[in-house]
């Protein structure tokens, strides 16, 4: 705290914690206090923390779904259009759209249009690539990639009031709270 | 959730009133940091051992003679080979078959055992799932240079029309081959590299020198390790996990179609396609065993791949083995049922032709030797269980070689017999992949975290959430 009159402007209060329940339990703590617009970082998933952070469902496997079926029509297509329309060829008295021999290739485009959807729909989701974030001004933030958990509450929380948080923080029994730089 | 405390009780050590206690998936005493550290110290701080340098100069000398290869082979055109009419397809369907077979190891790994919880495969998915990609990359350029003029392949691989407006065939399970195995690659790829990114963010915050925190941060794309990224993280995770599966299968059994769907005696099997898929697994493991053994000893990473990965490996192994052993006998008993005296006197040239050797050498492997498995005593012994999974190896390439060889070289017309035999060339284009192979793995180990840091990071103890009690 040590910029604490310094900074005229802030992203929010960061408090950091030791061990996962800790962290679950302050999120808990804090939506029960009606904070709303907060995150956590944690070096490993916890699926708990959705449900404490009151997070919703997230629509990447409609995405999914939608780009597998793409790409499934897509493969297919490419194949009756090569075979029946551009180009038609008598392959052994085999009529144009002879569809068991089309589904394998149509499979493997169905999963590469899904997979495609779910790692590109995964990062545009998250806004990522991200080169720069205000939570990274945070010295101790270096250790969320290792062993500690934080909880950031962030000063567009309608709730938010520099010092109210800053003891609602505080009351949790973190290691420390921080404030984050914008 | 009861599944997973069990879990947990397990990997602490402490699993009670178990038959016989099984080894933990990692040691006890780990936490958060010590996972951390000892993992991203390989890449960071230790000294690179000289063992490294060793094996990578060798590796780098065979990857020269790849290069060599086929500079040669380009220049002069693949009648440096020694396959021809009848046997048309020899050493670069042989290693391909070979290569992409031990690539479904790390999907199976990484993909199948997710989906089925198996803890265990925390500690070796990112190394099998490297392995994957560097064995398909190896695959890939046996069909490639099989083309002679691999700049030209793109015309005839991919959708598009030539000269004359004439399209791929779409018929045909070669072109199939072709999607399977780019979508196959394509998708270990993304699947690997999204397992990446929240290490490459522990590196960036870990990295002494510049250098290192500017690579790693880009790499990172700026992870952050938000719940709301973990969230959909680990859905798209669980959702390539659930498309990988399908996928693995179905590669190997187009790859199988290959054969399948001719009508040579040797080749036109129904078996095929479970057949292959479980000879690619077996194989796989075998490899994942030869790197996993030197790789915990010389980093000393026996507290993460403990003798419960040897184990499970190995039982993965007995099990895929005998699969493979009850295709044998099915294609004898197939090619004797059948009535047919072309398929009869394949199998009879099989196991009594001049390549009966490497027959009854495939069966000594793939049949016999895999028997050992069975005992405890075998499973524990580190050394014998290298040798034996490279023995493995050379197994599941003596399958292939007779599948291919001993098919085509006597087919339904005498007069057009052949003797089919390797040249220098042959030989040294696949010693050249395996150079390949191992560069590319050593390179690895060195640059790239070898286990997944954040995965076993979720398996100690301390990741486990004190229910019970609010504050």
């Amino acid at each position: 705290m040590a910029h604490h009159d310094a900074s005229p402007t802030l992203y929010g209060l960061m408090a950091e914690f030791d061990t996962p329940t800790a962290l679950v339990q302050a999120a808990e703590r804090a939506r029960l206090e009606g904070y709303r617009n907060m995150d956590a970082y944690t070096p490993i998933p916890i699926e708990e923390l959705s449900e404490a952070l009151g997070l919703r469902r997230t629509r990447l496997p409609i995405l999914v779904f939608a780009g597998g079926l793409l790409g499934g029509i897509g493969g297919y297509s490419l194949e009756y259009w090569t075979q029946a329309i551009a180009y038609p060829l008598n392959i052994g008295g085999r009529p144009y759209n002879s569809w068991p021999h089309y589904i394998p290739v149509a499979f493997e485009t169905t999963v590469l249009g899904a997979a495609l959807c779910a790692f590109v729909g995964m990062w545009a989701l998250n806004k990522l690539p991200m080169p720069y974030h205000p939570v990274f001004n945070v010295p101790a933030f270096a250790r969320a990639s290792r062993d500690r958990f934080f909880l950031c509450i962030e000063t567009t929380d309608p709730r938010f009031d520099r010092h109210a948080t800053a003891k609602f923080l505080e009351s949790l029994h973190p290691v420390g709270v921080s404030e984050v730089a914008p | 959730m009861a599944a997973q405390e069990h879990l947990h009780d397990r990997v602490a050590g402490i699993s009670e009133g178990a038959v016989r206690a099984l080894p933990p998936v990692i040691a006890p005493g780990h936490t958060f940091e010590s996972v951390t550290d000892k993992i991203s110290s390989i890449v960071l701080t230790r000294r690179t051992p000289i063992g490294w340098f060793l094996g990578f100069a060798i590796a780098f000398a065979f990857l020269m003679l790849l290069n060599l290869t086929i500079g040669h082979l380009l220049m002069t055109g693949i009648g440096i080979w020694g396959n021809n009419i009848p046997v048309g397809w020899a050493f670069d369907i042989i290693n391909f078959v070979w290569w992409i077979g031990i690539g479904h190891a790390g999907t199976l790994i990484s993909a199948i055992l997710l989906l089925f919880r198996q803890q265990w495969r925390t500690s070796i998915n990112r190394f099998a799932e490297a392995m994957t990609l560097f064995a398909v990359a190896c695959a890939a350029m046996f069909p490639l240079l099989h083309t002679g003029r691999p700049w030209l392949a793109a015309y005839w691989l991919f959708p598009y029309p030539n000269t004359m407006n004439l399209w791929p065939q779409f018929r045909s399970p070669l072109i199939w081959d072709v999607f399977a195995v780019s979508t196959y690659f394509t998708v270990s790829l993304l699947f690997w590299f999204t397992g990446l990114v929240p290490d490459m963010a522990t590196l960036r915050d870990r990295a002494q020198s510049k250098a290192g925190r500017v690579i790693f941060g880009m790499l990172a794309l700026g992870w952050r390790g938000s719940a709301r990224h973990w969230q959909r993280y680990e859905m798209a995770y669980l959702l390539l996990a659930g498309i990988s599966t399908p996928l693995v299968l179905s590669v190997h059994s187009v790859v199988s179609f290959d054969f399948a769907v001719s009508v040579l005696p040797g080749w036109h099997a129904t078996i095929f396609p479970p057949y292959f898929v479980a000879g690619a697994i077996y194989s796989g493991f075998a490899m994942v065993m030869t790197l996993a053994i030197p790789l915990r000893k010389f980093y000393g990473l026996e507290d993460f791949i403990t003798m419960r990965h040897i184990h499970n490996m190995t039982k993965v192994m007995l099990v895929t083995g005998m699969i493979v052993a009850y295709g044998y006998a099915n294609e004898a008993f197939f090619s004797w049922f059948s009535g047919s005296p072309y398929e009869q006197y394949m199998m009879q040239n099989r196991m009594s032709g001049p390549y009966a050797t490497l027959y009854w050498s495939l069966i000594a492997i793939n049949a016999c030797m895999i028997q050992l498995f069975w005992f405890r005593k075998v499973r524990d012994n580190i050394t014998l269980l290298f040798i034996l999974s490279l023995l493995v190896n050379v197994g599941m390439w003596l399958e292939r070689f007779i599948i291919i060889v001993t098919s085509l070289h006597r087919d339904f017309l005498p007069s057009s017999w052949d003797m089919y035999a390797p040249t220098r060339w042959d030989f040294a284009m696949f010693a050249g992949t395996i150079g390949l192979f191992l560069s590319l793995f050593f390179l690895f180990i060195r640059f790239l975290p070898a286990l997944a840091i954040f995965e076993m990071r979720t398996i100690v103890p301390q990741a486990k959430l004190q229910t019970g009690h609010h504050g």
